[in-house]
Order: structure tokens, then sequence, then C-alpha cells
């Protein structure tokens, strides 16, 4: 893959308000800057809102606020020029799609322009594959989509997002249904592809270990609103972790770095 | 880092490889797409010949070519009967069928149609309004009235559809229910006009509900070859974006597809030939269901290639069923929206049977 020009953005998130017709589901919600070749990751229990703040900062859903990335405001973006400069992939691929992976990569870089660049069919072909080679699935190519199994989706899903090679990438628990080699690797390739191309990625995960392991600053998100946030040592703390996730657990600082989370418990009403 | 290989595959090819196998792909499906025209025009030239009056098929043909070659009587009967009918056959196949592959996409449903939600339906009533109430306007010819009344119901329909379709928080899946239910209010409408109408009219109606291309002139088949010619290049320009909608909503939009949009003009297109051909034939079952999964068996759902496809499938499907309607009791002219049930009833079957298979 060709080298791409590092970017100096930051994206800035400040008193973002969204939710749907009958529910708020963030108020006035600010962010801490993400820098450009930085992995943050958003975590949080179920229904946080963590989904619902991504497809906001993608343009997929009415919010106020601001949003600004360089000094670009996103907010009030048409889809396509949001579409330039950030990618979403959501949390499921569809089922019973007749088309094959490389098919489904092609489209993905034809729906739109990316930048200033707008491919010929023969460009985002080579591109796809290219992608493919480096997410590891090149063998699934000309593989239907409809054939692979849930970690396999996964992978597809993700260089479908990847292959446009965005300046801001979110992407919704993007490894959930991976195997532990497989998890392993896409953090390192996402790792990789930040710091190459000076992206910024924002991911949601579950795993608080992996997450710790990868990211430069956690979001932890709690009923719609910041809980704790910083470097994965300051974010992720038995305060925190009980407050947020309502569990007992010991976070032990390793002598190789990282952290090491030992959940112990569920907090029971008295303990809190 | 070993990616698992698949059980049987070669050994890991390379990107260069890959491209080839998918050009080589691409190769097959351009010459499958070729392969269904030449399809569409032998079934074409098969449809022109048959018929029930006592023209060998190199009269017919070589009158085609030169209507000189022919005696007056045998010419009238090559140009004013054979040659609308049949093109009107490949027309009405060609444009029910685009436009039930759009609705699939659009509408993320693979059972949506014309004729499944309900455009044919309301064509049906519009027809059957203009016929029983004997209504006229001023400058416009009396055998033009039947197909007008029922293209503005077929578009009133599709409108219909199109304003649950952009309403907030509409689900696709609003959209099909609402469609289902003007099938089934439409077809109670026309089932009581029919029991109030007069002997003629009925007649008439009856014609409408079986739909038939016999009556098709000229002036029909450069209309609805106006139409089509109009809306298929739209529809080609947005093929990447169709393909793109096939893998999720969010998705698209994502990469930068106004959803809406497409829906919006994706619907507009659906509407023009949908109601333009029911308008003309009457309603002709399952063409619109039929052609674009014929199609997408074939070829997937890359719309490059499905959208041409769907329109060669529907085209040779009408042919064949125009050719069936005049061969299976000779000398007897059947409705060809019998014939296209027919055909039509197994292959349904068939896709509802092949659907749980999906995990
Ligand atoms: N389409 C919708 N319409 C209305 N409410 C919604 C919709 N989608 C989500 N919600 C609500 O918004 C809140 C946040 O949901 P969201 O999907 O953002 O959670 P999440 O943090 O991504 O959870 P998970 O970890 O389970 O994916 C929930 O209370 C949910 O019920
Ligand atoms: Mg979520």
């Amino acid at each position: 893959m060709e080298a791409t020009a590092v970017r100096e953005d930051s994206l800035q998130v400040s008193h973002l308000s969204t939710g749907y017709s009958d529910r708020k589901v963030i108020q006035d919600l600010d962010l801490p800057v993400f820098r450009a070749g930085e992995v943050h990751s958003l975590v949080g229990p179920n229904a946080a809102g963590k989904s619902t703040l991504m497809r906001a900062l993608a343009g997929l859903q009415k919010a106020t606020g601001s949003v600004r990335l360089g000094g670009q405001e996103l907010i009030g973006l048409s889809l396509a020029e949001h579409a330039r400069r950030v990618t979403y992939m959501p949390q499921t691929l569809p089922q019973g799609v007749a088309l094959s992976v490389l098919e489904s990569l092609v489209a993905a870089l034809r729906a739109s322009a990316i930048g200033e660049r707008s491919e010929s069919h023969d460009a985002a072909e080579r591109r796809a594959v290219a992608v493919l080679e480096r997410v590891g699935i090149l063998h699934l190519a000309l593989e239907g989509l409809d054939h692979l199994s849930g970690g396999q989706r996964q992978l597809v899903s993700l260089a479908q997002a990847l292959a446009r090679e965005p300046r801001v990438l979110l992407l919704d628990e993007p490894i959930s249904a991976l195997d532990l080699h497989h998890q392993l690797r896409v953090m390192r390739l996402v790792h990789d592809l930040a710091r190459e191309r000076g992206m910024i990625v924002l991911m949601v995960l579950h795993d608080l270990q992996i997450a710790a392991r990868w990211s430069d600053g956690i979001v932890m998100l709690s009923r719609g609103a910041v809980s704790a946030t910083g470097k994965p040592a300051e974010a992720i703390t038995p305060e925190a972790l009980a407050r947020v996730y309502g569990v007992q657990a010991r976070v032990e600082h390793c002598s190789r770095g990282g952290l090491q989370i030992m959940v112990d418990d569920v907090v029971t009403a008295d303990a809190m | 880092m070993h990616a698992q290989p698949r059980a049987g595959a070669q050994p890991a090819a390379t990107a260069e490889e890959v491209l080839a196998q998918y050009r080589r792909l691409v190769g097959r499906r351009i010459a499958i797409v070729a392969g269904l025209a030449l399809a569409c025009i032998a079934a074409f030239a098969l449809d022109l010949v048959t018929g029930p009056s006592a023209l060998t098929a190199m009269q017919v043909l070589g009158g085609v070519i030169s209507p000189d070659s022919l005696t007056p009587p045998q010419a009238a009967i090559v140009w004013q009967v054979r040659l609308p009918y049949a093109l009107i056959a490949v027309l009405v196949g060609a444009a029910l069928s685009l436009a039930g592959a759009e609705m699939q996409t659009i509408l993320n449903n693979p059972l949506a149609s014309p004729f499944t939600l309900g455009v044919s339906s309301a064509a049906s009533f519009g027809a059957a309004l203009a016929i029983v109430s004997g209504i006229s306007l001023p400058f416009i010819p009396v055998d033009w009235m039947v197909p007008l009344n029922a293209f503005a119901f077929a578009f009133g329909s599709v409108l219909l559809l199109q304003l649950m379709a952009s309403r907030r928080g509409a689900g696709v899946e609003t959209v099909v229910l609402l469609g289902i239910a003007l099938v089934f209010a439409f077809n109670a409408l026309v089932a009581l006009m029919q029991f109030v109408s007069s002997q003629e009219a009925l007649q008439q109606l009856v014609f409408w509900s079986m739909g038939s291309l016999s009556r098709a002139t000229w002036g029909n088949v450069w209309v609805l070859g106006l139409v089509l010619l109009l809306v298929t290049p739209f529809s080609m320009l947005a093929a990447g974006r169709l393909t793109s909608l096939r893998l999720g909503e969010d998705r698209a939009r994502s990469f930068g597809v106004d959803v809406g949009r497409l829906r919006f003009m994706a619907l507009l297109r659906v509407s023009l030939l949908a109601a333009t051909s029911v308008a003309f034939v009457g309603t002709i079952g399952f063409i619109g269901l039929v052609g674009p999964h014929m199609a997408r068996l074939l070829l997937g759902e890359d719309h490059r290639f499905l959208l041409p496809a769907s329109v060669l499938c529907g085209a040779l499907i009408m042919s064949l069923a125009s050719a069936a309607s005049k061969a299976i009791v000779p000398g007897v002219l059947m409705p060809v929206g019998i014939v296209t049930a027919i055909v039509g009833v197994p292959v349904f079957l068939f896709l509802i049977f092949r659907r749980p298979e999906r995990s």
C-alpha cells in the first residue's frame, strides 16, 4: 500500500447532543481531543450510548454541538462531504447478500469520492485487493459474503471501512466475533495504520484488557455521559469499574507495561 | 502470519492472481449478459413467427425486413399484429423486471415487485374506474383514457409507498406491509366494480385483471420504449450506489450515499416503468419478481450486471410466455398474464423454499 502523507489534524468534540425522536441519549458531551495517529477506545456498558455517539460522529444521525476535524466543522455537512473524511464500520453486516468479498470492497470504494479521490474501477479493484492482503483475508476475495463465518464477516466489514482510508475511522465493536489470534492481529493492524497514515481511530470495545493494551486513550461512557477518561491507566481504575460496570475488580500495573484487570465479582448493593 | 486456508483451496494466492481471477469472473459475467441478449433476440423471433395465421417463419421474418415481399393482408398481419405484439412483450418484460430489481434492492426485500406491492392492482382499479364510469377528458382520445387512468392510480400508489418510505422512522418492513395492504384493498375494489358493472364493461375488466398483449398498438410501443430508454440510463448511473446499499443502510450512508434520495429516485423510476407497462397491458404478474431473481442467480448483486441482466431476463421470459400463450392451444390466444403466472408460481415457490438455507 502506498504511503500517504501524515496529517496533523485533530478531532474535537464539544457540547454534542444526540438521540432518537423519543429519547435523548447523549446531552452536552465533551470528549478529549483525538490527535492524528492516535487510537482511542470507547468503552462502557450495554446501552450506554456508544453506537449512538459513533453514528452521530459519522453524520448518520442528527446532532447538535460541535465536531471539528482540523479547522472544519463536520456537523451539518452532507453525507457525501462527511464520507470524504470519516468512515464508520457498523456493528453488523447484513445477511443474504449475493456479493463476493472483493465486490463488496469495490462497492465501498466507489460509493462516493474519498478526499479528493474518485477512483476508476481498475484502481478500486487494486486498492481493494491490497487491503484484503493487509487484513489477511486475500484468500476470501472471491468467496460470497453469505458463505463466510461470523468472524470472517467481521474482518470483511473492517476491510470495507479500511479500504476508504479515511482521516477518521470509527469502528463499532470490530473484534467482538474474532478469535484470539485475529483480535490481536486486527488491533495491531489498526494501530499501525493509524500511525502510518496519521489516521484518527475511535473504536468501541468491550474487552478492557485489549483496550488498555492498544489505545492511546480511553473514554468510558455511562448512561450517555463520560464517566472516566485519560490514558488507560488513568481511566481504568477499580473505582471506575465499580461505578460504571458494577463489578469488583483489581487493576495491576505490569512490569512489562500494560494493565492486568482481574474481575472478582459483581458489586452487591451494600458494597456500593 | 497464517490465515486459515479454505479446505481444499490452493496455497495462498498472490494479489495479482486474485485480480486475474476476479477479471476472469467479470469477463464471464459480461459473457452471460451477452448470452442473455442473444437469447432475447431468439425468443423475440420465436414470438414473432408464432401465431394462428398461415404464415411461415421465413415469410414473417422476410416481411419484417422487406414488407414488399408480402401481400397487403400478410403485411398487415406482420406489421399491425405480430410486430407490435412481440415488441410490447419485450418492452413490458424489460420494464417490469427492471422495476422489480430496483424495488427489491431499495426496499431490501426479495419479494418486492410492482405486482406484490400493489402497483399493478392500483392500475387495474384505475382502469376499472375508467371503463365502468366511461369518463372522458377533453383533448384526450377515448382509447387512451383507460391507460391514462391506470397510470394515474399506479403512480399514486407508488407515491404513497414513497411517502411511507420517507417518513421518519418507518422501516422498509412498513413499506412492504403497506404494499400488501394496497394489493388487498385494490383487488377488493376491482371485484366490487365487476360486481356492479354492465356485461360489456365486465368483459373489458376481465381483460385487465388477466393481462393481455393483444391490444398493443404502435403508439403503446413507442411510449413504453421511450420511457424505458429514458429511465434505464438513470438506473445504470445509480448501479454503484444500489450495490453499496446491499451492504446495509448505515454503511452505505457512511460511504457517502444519500439513501433517502436514492430511494426516492428509484421509486420514481419504478413508478414510471410499472405504471406505463400496466397501463397498456393490464396486470401481468410475477415478471417483476422472477426476472430479477433469475438475474441474481446468474450474476449476483453487482448492479452493473444485475440491472441489465434483469432487463434481459424480463424480456426473455415475457417473449417466451407470449409465444407460449399463442401456441398452447392452437388457434386460441390465451391472455399472457395467465401464462406468466403459470411460469412464475413454481419459481416463486422455489425461491421461498430456498430462503431459510441462509443462516
Ligand atoms: N433506533 C433506535 N431508536 C430508539 N432508541 C434507540 C435506537 N437505537 C438505540 N436506542 C437506545 O439508545 C440507547 C443507547 O443505545 P446504543 O446502541 O448507543 O448503546 P451501545 O452503548 O452501543 O450498547 P451495546 O454495547 O449494547 O452495543 C439505548 O437505551 C437504546 O435503547
Ligand atoms: Mg453498540
